[in-house]
């Protein structure tokens, strides 16, 4: 968080928070895992592709933290 | 019970060495004096990236999360497996907002969400909803720990009432002594534990029951062949739709306890939230996993305990799981693991709860001029009462009823979104529209959850959160999670209420807060310590 300038009003706009949609709304579109096949290590893909979401997670809220900090 | 003396023996040895640290946490990070209620409930404030870590994620992760998602997983299947995208999209969706409450709970001094809704819209009457709102929502969560712990010590075979009033007695004696600091300390050795045992189960029973293929192949296996419409290895047209709001409306209502936002608040800065934010995936990975525990059991074969009144309790899934596949040292291990797992939470909410009763109900309308020391005394007794009110309703009640409370509590803790997280937004909303908006949500979802049943226990009313859409006049068998239905109710009402009050004029409330208070940070003059005496 910078300090804004006198007269302009402090924000917490940016339009790096926009990524942050990505790891919302991903996990919520179940139609397009909710399938057995491909399986990775024996997991259906409906559960690995849902445990490879963190990654996405983890990967957006890092960089917006890191860009708005 | 013979059978289970090793297991015993290590559950008990680290449950005390346990709770010996959590009466030296009063040492730890010495403050000046304990005996106010900032440094007690909230650590005096000072917990950098590491300890708000453990801190928030010890009270997020709880042994009921450790026991609940596998039992519903190994009894619904996909459905269970919900918990995992909760927590996926809970971080990036209050990222920004926490750091706004930071700010301005640092600005003006709040300790809880009431506190805020009070400066915010100028209303003690939306304050005091939205305090007995979180009160009533925290404590069956509290007793839910308990159901925890009673169903690890039923997997050693281990049945009465003594051994959880004993570990409350522990727990109640230690957070009496030591406030927020004995969770945060605590939590470290919890969270290795859970670590240790997870990644042993994980790696070691599958390997045992022939790789993730042959576990996942038995679960497909068992819910192919049963005829119930709501389970199945993957979702179905009935419940894709409950699976996508249970998950989107747990997410929402996550932060609105307040015992999320006491971890929150206690650490230093904006930047250690969010940092947090981004770190705290990790132990979705292991939410994930501990999920699948239960077609592990599925594969293995696993019956869960029967109990006195002839009825399987499916919580007993995952103790009885690792009793059958781990020797039994480590069984023990992990039942410690579980046990302390209850603990820490059940402390950090116990302390939200007190101080909820303390700032926006003993000191709004019992005693205007309360003292700090007044005020640390009062918080202190509440949290005892709390966890015993806690222990009487596993005494008491049926523990299945227990799990219901907890249901209905999260149906009710988002009701109080629009106040409190849509707050830190807008000042739109007028005072007396978000208290229709309120009540509209609470009935629409007790509605709700009145009319759904549970076919499994034979229950007629309560038996569940899947809400289905043939009940409004739908041609259809898709459900729906009933607290996100009652929250679009509630925000509709909030929204109409405010522009009919606004029409006729009704006096609105007057806002104590400033725009730039949502963005300060640590370090400015305006960031303060809490001012526990004076009044906004």
């Amino acid at each position: 968080m910078t300090n804004g300038e006198p007269g302009q009003p402090r924000t917490d706009r940016s339009p790096w928070n926009w990524l942050l949609v990505v790891p919302i709304a991903l996990p919520l579109m179940t139609f397009l895992f909710n399938a057995d096949e491909p399986r990775l290590l024996g997991f259906p893909l409906f559960y690995w592709l849902q445990l490879a979401f963190i990654v996405v997670g983890v990967t957006c809220t890092t960089i917006v933290y890191r860009m708005t900090r | 019970m013979s059978g289970h003396v090793t297991e015993l023996v290590v559950f008990t040895l680290l449950f005390v060495l346990v709770s010996g640290m959590g009466f030296v946490a009063s040492r730890w990070r010495r403050p000046d004096d304990l005996a106010s209620l900032k440094e007690w409930g909230l650590g005096g404030r000072s917990f950098g990236s590491w300890i708000t870590w453990f801190l928030v994620g010890g009270d997020l992760y709880t042994a009921y999360t450790f026991v609940a998602v596998p039992a519903l997983v190994f009894s619904a299947g996909a459905l269970g497996f919900y918990a995992l995208p909760y927590t996926v999209v809970v971080y990036p969706l209050v990222f920004l907002v926490l750091a706004r409450m930071w700010s301005v709970s640092h600005v003006h001094g709040f300790v809880t969400p009431a506190d805020f809704v009070r400066a915010r819209f100028g209303s003690p009457t939306l304050a005091l909803a939205v305090a007995i709102t979180g009160l009533v929502a925290t404590m069956p969560y509290i007793a839910l720990q308990l159901v925890g712990i009673e169903a690890v010590l039923k997997a050693m075979g281990i049945t009465g009432h003594l051994p959880i009033v004993i570990a409350f007695a522990i727990l109640a004696a230690y957070t009496y002594q030591s406030g927020l600091r004995a969770p945060a300390l605590i939590a470290f050795v919890k969270d290795a534990l859970i670590y240790i045992v997870i990644l042993a189960a994980v790696i070691y029973i599958p390997a045992q029951l022939g790789g993730w293929d042959s576990i996942f192949d038995a679960a497909k296996a068992k819910f192919d062949a049963t005829p119930a419409q709501g389970d199945g290895y993957l979702l179905n047209a009935g419940n894709q739709l409950q699976y996508v709001t249970l998950a989107f409306g747990s997410a929402l209502a996550l932060f609105l306890y307040p015992h999320s936002l006491t971890g929150v608040l206690a650490s230093k800065n904006r930047n250690v939230i969010k940092r947090n934010m981004s770190a705290l995936p990790a132990y979705s990975f292991v939410l994930g996993l501990i999920a699948l525990l239960g077609f592990m059991a599925i594969a293995a074969g696993t019956k869960p305990v029967v109990g006195e009144n002839g009825k399987a309790d499916a919580n007993t899934i995952v103790p009885v799981l690792f009793d059958q596949m781990f020797p039994d040292w480590f069984a023990g291990v992990a039942y410690a693991a579980v046990g302390i797992g209850a603990l820490v939470p059940a402390a950090i909410m116990s302390i939200a709860a007190a101080n909820l009763f303390t700032r926006n109900i003993y000191r709004e309308y019992l005693n205007k001029d309360a003292t700090d020391s007044q005020e640390a005394k009062v918080s202190k007794i509440v949290s005892l009462v709390v966890k015993v009110g806690a222990v009487l309703c596993i005494l008491l009640l049926d523990p299945q009823f227990s799990i219901d409370l907890q249901l209905i509590g999260g149906v009710i803790i988002l009701q109080t979104l629009p106040s409190v997280a849509l707050g830190l937004y807008t000042r739109w909303f007028h005072r007396s529209g978000l208290i229709a908006g309120w009540a509209a949500g609470l009935a629409s979802g007790m509605w709700m959850l009145y009319l759904i049943p549970n076919p499994a226990s034979g229950k007629q009313h309560f038996g569940g959160s899947a809400f289905g859409l043939s009940n409004l006049g739908f041609d259809t068998r898709m459900t729906v999670y009933a607290g996100f239905l009652a929250l679009i109710v509630n925000l509709a009402v909030a929204a109409l209420g405010t522009l009919l009050f606004r029409a006729a004029k009704v006096a609105d409330g007057d806002d104590a807060t400033a725009r730039d208070d949502y963005f300060a940070d640590e370090g400015e003059p305006k960031v303060k310590d809490l001012d526990l005496t004076g009044s906004h």
